[in-house]
């Protein structure tokens, strides 16, 4: 606990995102006001003119959909990470078993997917399967394959020349077993950082692609949405792009320094 | 290394090759007929398979994708369906947006992050060195079209000194058109500058103490030449490989940044053309976009064996 309280980018970070999903599962069962709920005759009220953080052109209360939106950035998110993260990681592990030319296919692979920015595979998507949610987890999802494909096989790699997993290549174990017992579990550190930090990145482009409308529908709330909204009212309501855009920096704010703090936790040069 | 160019250079191409064919498959599996979507829902069905042979959309998938192929090598994009142009030349018309726009930004993060790298690595656990840092962490966390907003609040809507939008052209005038250009740059260039502080910082650290530096120290330099003359220029590979692998989130921000502002750039094309369902266009955007991450990582690439002997011989 001493060693926790010397790292304040950990904890931090680790303050942050304990409220962002304090708040984000809050709003499943609380908001202060119902968060779709229009109330024409207080829109575009400031903040605590009415409510916390005031309304938006149809007198929603921002702080509820703030709530709201919180919820469906961070499981739009954690989803498409999880999409990510379990796909590449299974590449990866099988393709340092396996070696190669599989290998060689492999990376270039990851490049291809590299090189077409997820907002525009997003895009791409959206036009062939509708925008949504399930839009959105694909295309960021799909976008994080290649980072944790690449991760785990060059920490795999690492692993595979071990001199315990030699002995248990000697002592005829197979491959799929040593790669069960061995490397996932050697790996399995590396893999939680990237997550951590790559869910600041999915929450990131998942703003970009709810501003674009190519998130969850309306009248759905969402960061992003509520700031392509606001956008019509910036001189007469500039409150309303202020406070999802915090939002969104602040929940990609504590992430991060949550994966960096992680990750110096984590790291086997320091302990040693 | 020419050996290890050639093999590089043979590589980027089936890469590029495979990008083409992805994505003219994904697009070609949209749903909606083009040529329907051109003439309308009053079009008679002889005028529809008329437009349809013309475009060649009576033609099966493989030749379709070639004869796109072989126009692509030609400089024949094909005609956009909504603009009725060639594509070529709306591509080329808004990337005289888009190309100044990601240059100014590129420019400006590099000249944010440098000296601030720099100088955090000088001082660094030092009270400068934790402001440089909170500036990494905070400019990374923002996303680039907030920061766009937030610049049209304070410099459009409060003081009144810039435009909130739009683009006279070029023909207005070189400084009318930097001037549209310079605030959806700096939204750009902010997260940008954040990583490259970060890898500045990281890489001055790391060679700030190399031998060759103690020496130029040694010979009597000052500490502010030592680093400047020494360990930066050694320091750029990593800021400049960054930059080339930043590149793909350079452009995503652009189609969010030239939506914000409403910039005529690829980046508004290509969600003009989502919404029209302009698939050619979409196409030849997505595939302009890809190729140019990829090129950059190349180049990057080939850079890095230039620079640094060490790595061609591992290469081989």
């Amino acid at each position: 606990m001493k060693k926790l309280l010397r790292r304040p980018v950990f904890l931090v970070g680790l303050v942050i995102t304990l409220v962002l999903f304090a708040v984000a599962l809050l709003s499943l069962v609380w908001t202060p006001f119902p968060p779709t709920k229009m109330n024409i005759v207080h829109k575009l009220k400031a903040p605590l003119d009415f409510g916390l953080l005031g309304t938006d052109q149809f007198g929603r209360d921002v702080a509820s959909m703030l709530m709201v939106g919180a919820w469906n950035s961070l499981s739009t998110s954690i989803l498409a990470v999880l999409l990510g993260a379990s796909v590449g990681t299974a590449i990866g592990v099988v393709v340092a078993m396996r070696r190669g030319w599989l290998e060689l296919v492999v990376m270039r692979g990851c490049d291809i997917i590299f090189a077409v920015p997820p907002i525009l595979s997003a895009m791409m998507l959206g036009a062939f399967i509708g925008s949504g949610r399930f839009t959105a987890i694909i295309a960021i999802g799909v976008f994080m394959v290649p980072v944790f494909a690449r991760l785990s096989l060059g920490a795999a790699l690492q692993i595979w020349t071990r001199d315990y997993v030699t002995a248990a290549v000697s002592m005829g174990r197979p491959k799929a077993k040593i790669t069960l017992v061995h490397v996932l579990p050697n790996i399995s550190n590396q893999i939680i950082v990237q997550v951590t930090i790559q869910l600041g990145l999915a929450i990131l482009t998942e703003a970009g692609l709810s501003f674009l409308g190519l998130g969850m529908p309306p009248p759905t709330p969402t960061w992003g949405r509520m700031l392509a909204d606001a956008q019509t009212f910036l001189g007469q309501a500039p409150w309303l792009a202020l406070m999802p855009g915090l939002a969104i920096a602040l929940a990609v704010l504590g992430l991060n320094m949550l994966g960096d703090g992680l990750r110096d936790l984590l790291d086997p040069r320091d302990n040693s | 290394m020419i050996s290890i160019v050639i093999r590089r250079t043979l590589s980027l191409a089936v890469t590029l090759l495979i990008v083409s064919l992805l994505i003219f498959t994904v697009m070609d599996l949209l749903p909606g007929d083009p040529a329907a979507i051109m003439l309308g829902t009053s079009a008679s069905p002889e005028t529809l398979a008329a437009l349809q042979k013309q475009l060649g959309l009576d033609q099966p998938l493989p030749v379709r994708y070639l004869a796109w192929l072989a126009g692509v090598f030609r400089g024949d994009l094909g005609q956009s369906y909504t603009y009725g142009v060639p594509v070529a030349g709306l591509i080329g018309e808004r990337l005289a947006v888009t190309l100044p726009l990601a240059l100014i930004a590129i420019v400006l993060s590099v000249a944010i992050a440098i000296p601030l790298g720099v100088q955090a690595a000088r001082k660094h656990n030092g009270p400068f060195d934790f402001v440089a840092g909170l500036f990494s962490y905070i400019s990374i966390a923002v996303p680039a079209f907030w920061v766009g907003l937030l610049l049209i609040i304070l410099f459009s809507t409060m003081l009144g000194w810039m435009p909130a939008g739009g683009f006279p052209g070029w023909d207005a005038g070189f400084l009318a058109g930097l001037k549209a250009l310079l605030l959806p740059a700096v939204a750009l260039a902010l997260p940008q500058a954040g990583v490259l502080t970060r890898v500045a910082r990281a890489a001055v650290l790391e060679v700030m103490n190399e031998d060759f530096v103690r020496t130029a120290r040694a010979k009597g330099l000052s500490e502010g030449i030592a680093i400047w003359r020494h360990a930066v220029p050694n320091a750029l590979v990593p800021v400049f490989t960054m930059l080339g692998l930043q590149f793909t989130f350079l452009i995503a921000g652009a189609v969010l940044v030239e939506n914000v502002f409403n910039l005529p750039g690829l980046g508004r094309l290509a969600y003009q053309a989502l919404s029209q369902r302009d698939i050619i266009v979409m196409q030849d955007v997505v595939l302009f976009f890809s190729a140019l991450v990829i090129l950059m990582n190349f180049l990057v690439d080939l850079a890095y064996l230039v620079v640094d002997p060490r790595l061609r011989a591992g290469a081989q």
